[in-house]
């Protein structure tokens, strides 16, 4: 509750610092601040200190896990606003709105952190994607982030019509919006309930990007503006995927022999799909939009057995993704275009930048010590101990192994090739270091990853 | 985790990581080569001194196990052992010798070649030391990142493809081995990674089966084994040359090594059940890469192929599981290491001078360079395993233990024999004898560094093979264990 009252009143008063602050000169160091007082109001209540008390009728209840969750998702922003926040402001226009934005999203994701009625997952979603919305289109002379906006807005309101449907089943077959009493009563699924369960399964792919609903991804996040798909292939991500875990496990977890079969299909179909696809990208943004695919295919395990390791796992998983692909776009965003070539011979120029990016793309692979590892090796663990479905194991090393093919392009560019004559970009040197501050945790969650998933 | 270094194994890995980490800030490329050289030199110092504490009452000294992820069933532990001690010798040994093999101004960034170098050898010697299963995988990966980067940097032409595909193979193998080394840690009684407990996990027969294929792509991809070979010939041509030394002497070591540690005792029946037609594939494999070396016209690539069949036979050797095999085999391991690193040496040294790689336009070196030859002709004697070098010893119980296995195999892998002879000998005659050609025109006999290094390449080649008995008694316990494994059942 705490990080949900933060984070919207700490959105309002950003959106008040755009007309004192005309210059940008403090609008970045507020919003950081701003999303540490949200970090740390939710991480005393994961210690037991909740500041407010308000009765929901039991419809948010936050648990040890959700709020382990939500100090995740705080924290990559937190990453997320020092590594790219600067060039947020330099590169927009009203970018303190933006970050206003980015706190509403916030405090959407603390809504599915704790929710426990259908009503509260269909408003967390909409609280977070309607921002988003906005930040997809918000470079406005560019037709290609107004369509991606477009195309975003349609896609996500088709997905969220979808959802309320299957609601709407639910309520019709329980009687209740509550997710605890859809587990009671037998173990048989009526009709109405499988459709139900259908309804939310194909919407929930919509949002985290799972073949064969994804179609939408790679234009959208390629059509936005690098700054904000930086976010939204990360937080947003895990925010949605968490979403998906907690429904299926909260409100389906007692069928979860029936509905099993279809996410391990949807989970061995975006594996594949979002694998091959990568491999024949020429720009590093898309290659990325199809990576997040490819790597939702292996959070997709994860929903897909509910075991104790997979739930471990994701959030591991969450945290190694988030701080490798936010790194990564940190560097990304100060690009001009976004092809592979720009990369040659960065470390000739930038040997420090490198070395960041090069840890980060190792995660991303999955290469031992570095907290991409774990998060694999979670997924796998979750999979074998679950014992039913070898092939997905084995399918899922081999997409990691295609995987290596267009990560390892990029370290290619960077350490192999001659570099290119001509425009050359500057990183300052406070960058540099906070770039490589952050790939120096996936190293330290690489060693000990039990620091991260002990707290659940 | 940092804490105890009162031990041989800790010692082993943490120095050369430290003198790696301290190579790339260097400047100049005298200091990195002293740094290298120091630290390595240094490593071998501690294992020679190890081998004064063999005895059982010095296990504190030889093994360690810090505490590393409780939650997860792993802890940090490292042995040596008979089989360990043994292949970080050869590791200590292999290391130094390439480092003065590299001639000065030759790699850009020294600092970094020297570094990676370095990272590469900790990376093996934790290989050969894990007696965890996640360490075991950890350092079977990090051994991999250094060489990927050294041959991308510093190799040929077509570096950067050939290595890639060498990338993509081995960690593909590697990922097999993840998914058999979490089933294994699944089904240990207590949730642990470490190799006891792989020993005691109870497998029901299929079980047995799949997870056995599922290590064994793996370590064959990484010896690598017909007709999981083909990465092989390219990559060892592509890398510079000292790392080329290290992946065909002491990396492809680490799929043999696999198979004795891990494979052979975990799935005794599957071994079994599937010996026979693995190890026809092996030695049919053996034939054809013999077969494929006669052909080579690349001095590279002649030893590159000569290397999968010495490799295949070794392998082939460990799938009869006969006593009398494991023992060659494993003093095999050692002496394939320095005669093949000895083949490297001379085949570098020839194509630096006169800048050709091919046999054809070679010939006569001879007459240039007395000193070179004689060393070279022994080198070649010990390739093709004569009585009194140090191959003979090995090939020759290996031979024996096919023989016990099945005759008829016995009797087609002894043609690899022949032709080992063959390509071999075809090579010395081409390259060193007979008129000098116009490459070698003017050709200079080898110095006191280089001097040095075969001296004692020589001396180990003929020390092996005549007075073998105290490498079998640093296996002798080892072997057994993994032999007493196949009487019970």
């Amino acid at each position: 509750m705490n990080a949900i009252i933060i984070s919207a009143l700490w959105g309002v008063l950003m959106m008040y610092i755009g007309f004192v602050d005309k210059n940008n000169k403090i609008t970045v160091g507020f919003a950081v601040v701003g999303v540490l007082a949200v970090l740390i109001g939710n991480w005393l209540e994961y210690l037991g200190v909740p500041f407010f008390n308000i009765n929901t009728n039991g419809m948010l209840i936050y648990e040890r896990f959700g709020l382990m969750f939500n100090n995740v998702i705080l924290f990559c922003t937190l990453l997320y606003f020092i590594l790219t926040g600067e060039t947020i402001a330099k590169t927009t226009s009203s970018s303190s709105d933006h970050f206003a934005l980015i706190f509403f999203i916030l405090a959407g994701a603390s809504v599915i952190a704790g929710f426990k009625s259908l009503l509260m997952l269909f408003i967390g979603i909409e609280i977070v994607s309607i921002p988003l919305y906005v930040l997809a289109g918000s470079d406005k002379s560019n037709l290609k982030s107004n369509e991606a906006a477009l195309k975003y807005f349609l896609m996500g309101s088709f997905s969220t019509g979808l959802m309320l449907m299957g609601i709407a089943f639910l309520y019709g077959d329980a009687g209740t919006f509550y997710i605890e009493p859809m587990q009671m009563g037998l173990a048989v699924l009526s009709p109405m309930k499988s459709i139900g369960i259908i309804l939310l399964l194909a919407s929930m792919s919509f949002k985290v990007s799972a073949a064969p609903f994804h179609f939408w991804t790679p234009d959208v996040y390629d059509g936005t503006p690098t700054v904000f798909t930086s976010f939204m292939a990360t937080v947003v991500k895990s925010i949605a995927f968490f979403a998906f875990l907690k429904l299926f496990d909260g409100a389906f977890g007692k069928f979860q022999q029936d509905w099993k079969l279809l996410v391990a299909i949807l989970a061995a179909a975006t594996l594949i799909i979002g694998n091959l696809t990568a491999v024949f990208q020429q720009s590093v943004k898309r290659m990325l939009s199809y990576s997040s695919i490819a790597q939702a295919g292996f959070m997709l395990l994860g929903v897909y057995t509910l075991n104790s390791f997979a739930k471990q796992g994701m959030i591991l998983y969450f945290a190694a993704y988030s701080i490798a692909t936010i790194g990564i776009f940190a560097v990304l965003a100060q690009f001009k275009d976004h092809s592979i070539e720009e990369f040659n011979g960065l470390s000739k120029k930038h040997p420090l930048v490198s070395l960041s990016l090069l840890i980060s793309l190792l995660s991303l692979a999955g290469i031992p010590l570095t907290a991409g590892f774990f998060g694999k090796y979670y997924m796998l663990l979750a999979v074998l101990k679950d014992g039913e479905m070898l092939w997905l194991a084995i399918l899922a090393i081999l997409c990691a192994a295609i995987s290596i093919y267009y990560y390892f392009r990029v370290i290619q560019a960077i350490y192999f090739k001659p570099p290119a004559e001509g425009a050359s970009v500057q990183f300052s040197n406070r960058f540099t270091y906070l770039l490589l501050l952050n790939s120096l945790l996936l190293i330290v969650l690489g060693i000990h990853p039990d620091w991260l998933t002990t707290l659940l | 985790m940092f804490a105890a270094f009162d031990n041989f194994p800790a010692l082993l890995i943490w120095l050369p990581l430290a003198g790696g980490l301290i190579s790339f800030f260097l400047k100049s490329e005298k200091a990195s080569k002293l740094n290298a050289l120091f630290f390595s030199v240094l490593t071998l110092a501690v294992l020679s001194v190890s081998l004064l504490y063999t005895d059982p009452k010095h296990y504190l000294l030889n093994q360690v196990s810090y505490v590393w992820l409780p939650n997860l069933g792993s802890s940090f532990g490292l042995i040596l052992d008979g089989l360990t001690r043994l292949l970080c010798l050869l590791t200590a040994i292999l290391f130094p010798l390439v480092f003065l093999m590299i001639p000065e101004g030759r790699y850009e960034n020294a600092n970094r070649f020297y570094g990676l170098m370095l990272l590469t050898q900790c990376g093996l010697l934790g290989v050969f030391m894990a007696t965890d299963a996640l360490v075991f995988y950890l350092f079977w990966e990090l051994a991999l990142i250094p060489v990927y980067f050294l041959s991308s940097i510093w190799g040929g032409e077509k570096r950067i493809r050939a290595t890639f595909k060498f990338f993509i193979y081995t960690f593909l193998g590697s990922l097999f081995l993840l998914i058999g080394i979490l089933y294994m840690y699944l089904k240990t009684s207590t949730g642990s990674f470490g190799l006891v407990a792989f020993y005691n996990a109870q497998l029901t027969l299929t079980e047995q089966y799949v997870v056995f294929f599922l290590f064994f792509i793996a370590f064959a991809i990484k010896m690598p084994i017909f007709p999981l070979h083909t990465w092989q010939p390219e990559a060892y041509e592509q890398a510079p040359t000292p790392v080329t030394m290290i992946l065909s002497g002491v990396m492809v070591k680490m799929g043999l090594f696999g198979l004795l540690r891990w494979l052979l005792p975990l799935f005794p029946k599957a071994v079994q059940e599937f010996s026979l037609p693995i190890i026809v594939v092996i030695i049919f494999g053996v034939l054809y890469a013999s077969v494929l070396a006669l052909k080579q016209d690349n001095i590279k690539r002649l030893i590159a192929y000569s290397s999968i069949a010495h490799i295949g036979l070794m392998a082939a050797g460990a799938f009869t599981v006969k006593e009398v095999a494991m023992h060659g085999l494993t003093l095999q391991l050692f002496s394939h290491g320095i005669n093949i690193v000895a083949f490297w040496m001379v085949a570098d040294l020839i194509e630096r001078q006169t800048g050709v790689s091919k046999i054809s336009e070679l010939g006569g070196i001879a007459r240039k360079a007395p000193q070179l030859a004689i060393f070279f002709v022994i080198a070649a004697f010990a390739n093709i395993a004569l009585p009194l070098t140090n191959a003979f010893v090995g090939e020759f119980m290996i031979f024996n233990g096919l023989y016990q296995y099945n005759p008829w195999i016995a009797g087609a892998a002894g043609l690899s024999i022949i032709l080992a002879a063959a390509y071999t000998l075809s090579l010395v005659k081409n390259t060193f004898f007979g008129e000098p050609a116009a490459a070698v025109a003017s050709y200079k006999d080898i110095r006191p560094k280089e001097s040095f290094v075969f001296a004692t390449l020589t001396v180990l080649i003929f020390f092996v093979g005549i007075f073998p008995s105290p490498f079998f008694k640093l296996i002798y316990e080892t072997v057994g264990l993994i032999v007493n494994r196949y009487v019970i059942i």
